[in-house]
């Protein structure tokens, strides 16, 4: 029943956003927005090691994501502020990538689809990977869901409570390497980090408490992905951008309507 | 009660705490324990190391030196100088109430009533004002029963009248649950009257002991000793007191140096 394309690049869409939904919510409320888009910009430099070590995709570019999101933590608080820092990195990581799939001229890559993804070509093999990755992230984020909320409120109240805001971290950087890993397919280097940010953002508007943000979030990511598919066979446009497109426009409509509402009720 | 037996084993015990920041040694051999039913308060000056020696006992600074013993099982109630809750986060009162551990409607309401900020349960936190922020971040320290309550300049934001009245809940609070309440505060006069044990920190113990005996050491008004006037002078100042009514020798001063 797999055999259809789009049927495979829906289920493939619908696991990256579920996954993404809760863990895009800690990266909205930790200000670790462009955190992630320098890990993601680091895999490129995953594919072209993984490609000239011919090892998995996959797993190349975990390693190099787990490796940017280490060296970032460590060299973060020393004399650059942050945002330097991350731009340093991020766009380094992408140059020094760009250039080693270069190298590669025996290998014929199609570096846009590593770039914007390419999730009309997702095969079963990539289906049962995005799903494995997809189903641990939300299993380390849910599991933690409650001590990383404190640790994201303050710091201090979840030492004095007995957690571990740094072992957390670790497991919060841990889950948006494998994502990044996964998501590839979908979406891209370039775009992952829109699917994390834009659906919880939009989200945000209507939520009361943090658990109503994420399940906002998952179904406008579900919503995205199904108006970006569709987009993409009607309009004939390439399915990862137009995904992310769709997620924009329900962002925008959402907070615009948040504010009418809100300026409304204080009149 | 059970707690009695326990009486004499303190809560947490720090001994010779070194802690150093960018070079700079913020705390120099620091010793303290605090036991059950005692009221401790750490006075200052301003960069004096308060809040690190706080941050250290809950175990939210590398130290360099010395060891931190919590009592097994030891609960801590820690509210926090400032909090910040970033605007994307949406965050009920009761949903911070619940974190991480769910209470039932009944303790959440008894306890936003005891903290006096009744019926505020579904308010989000970002829209409370400085004081009923405060006052939430108390009721969910309180909420399970803390063998030690530390808080760190709750006073802040608190009027005269509001701070003596905060000390006195905090004497309640301590006969209520016989917890141990450790307190960083600026309010040197207030705290002077409420706490069983003052220490004074400038870096490392300048002095400690009973208030009476502390206010009156030569190390604790070597650090306080203008600061102290100034406060007693607002203190004795009378604030009802119409400055037009009558010319007061002390204010008609103020008045012609205002001129000059």
């Amino acid at each position: 029943m797999l055999d259809d394309f789009m049927l495979r690049a829906g289920l493939a869409g619908l696991g990256v956003v579920l996954a993404a939904a809760p863990l895009g919510c800690f990266v909205v409320w930790r200000r670790m927005a462009f955190f992630g888009a320098a890990t993601a910009h680091a895999a490129v430099l995953g594919v072209a090691l993984s490609l000239a070590l011919s090892v998995s995709i996959f797993a190349g570019v975990l390693a190099v994501s787990l490796l940017m999101a280490v060296l970032v933590t460590a060299l973060s608080g020393r004399g650059y502020a942050m945002d330097t820092l991350l731009g340093v990195l991020a766009h380094a990581a992408l140059a020094f990538g760009l250039v080693a799939v270069s190298f590669l001229s025996d290998v014929r890559i199609d570096l846009m689809a590593y770039l914007f993804g390419d999730i009309l070509a997702v095969g079963r093999g990539d289906l049962a990977v995005i799903w494995g990755g997809a189903v641990l992230v939300l299993g380390l984020t849910l599991w933690r869901w409650q001590a990383l909320l404190l640790e994201t409120i303050s710091d201090e109240l979840a030492h004095a409570e007995g957690h571990d805001p740094r072992r957390d971290s670790l497991i919060l950087t841990i889950a948006l390497a494998i994502i990044i890993a996964v998501a590839i397919k979908v979406v891209g280097v370039l775009l992952i980090t829109a699917l994390l940010i834009i659906p919880a953002a939009a989200a945000r508007a209507f939520s009361h408490t943090p658990e109503q943000m994420a399940l906002g979030a998952a179904g406008i990511g579900m919503l995205s992905v199904a108006g970006g598919l569709w987009g993409s066979w009607h309009l004939d446009t390439p399915t990862g951008p137009s995904i992310v497109c769709v997620a924009a426009l329900i962002f925008a409509a959402l907070t615009t309507l948040g504010r009418v509402i809100r300026a409304k009720a204080a009149t | 009660m059970p707690m009695t037996a326990t009486k004499q084993e303190p809560l947490i015990e720090a001994k010779g705490l070194d802690v150093r920041m960018g070079g700079q040694r913020v705390l120099e051999h620091v010793d303290l324990s605090i036991s059950a039913g005692e009221i401790l308060t750490i006075v200052g000056p301003n960069g004096s190391g308060k809040s690190t020696l706080l941050r250290a006992l809950i175990g939210a600074v590398r130290l360099d030196g010395g060891k931190v013993t919590h009592a097994e099982g030891l609960r801590i109630g820690y509210v926090p100088q400032r909090l910040h809750i970033d605007p994307t986060l949406p965050l009920t009162v009761r949903r911070f109430l619940n974190l991480p551990r769910q209470h039932n409607k009944a303790q959440i309401e008894q306890a936003l009533e005891r903290a006096g900020i009744p019926n505020r349960a579904d308010a989000a936190m970002t829209a409370l004002s400085g004081g009923q922020f405060q006052r939430a971040l108390m009721a969910r320290a309180l909420l399970d029963q803390p063998d030690l309550l530390i808080l760190d300049e709750a006073s802040q934001g608190l009027d005269q009248t509001g701070t003596a009245d905060f000390y006195r809940q905090l004497e309640q609070i301590r006969d209520e649950l016989n917890c141990g309440i450790l307190l960083v505060s600026h309010d040197l006069h207030v705290v002077m009257r409420a706490a069983d044990r003052v220490i004074c920190l400038n870096h490392h113990i300048c002095c400690q002991g009973h208030p009476e005996a502390v206010s009156n050491a030569p190390e604790y008004r070597a650090l306080f000793g203008r600061y102290e006037e100034e406060a007693l002078a607002i203190f004795r100042h009378d604030p009802h007191h119409h400055p037009h009514d009558h010319a007061h020798a002390p204010e008609a001063e103020v008045e012609a140096d205002d001129a000059g």
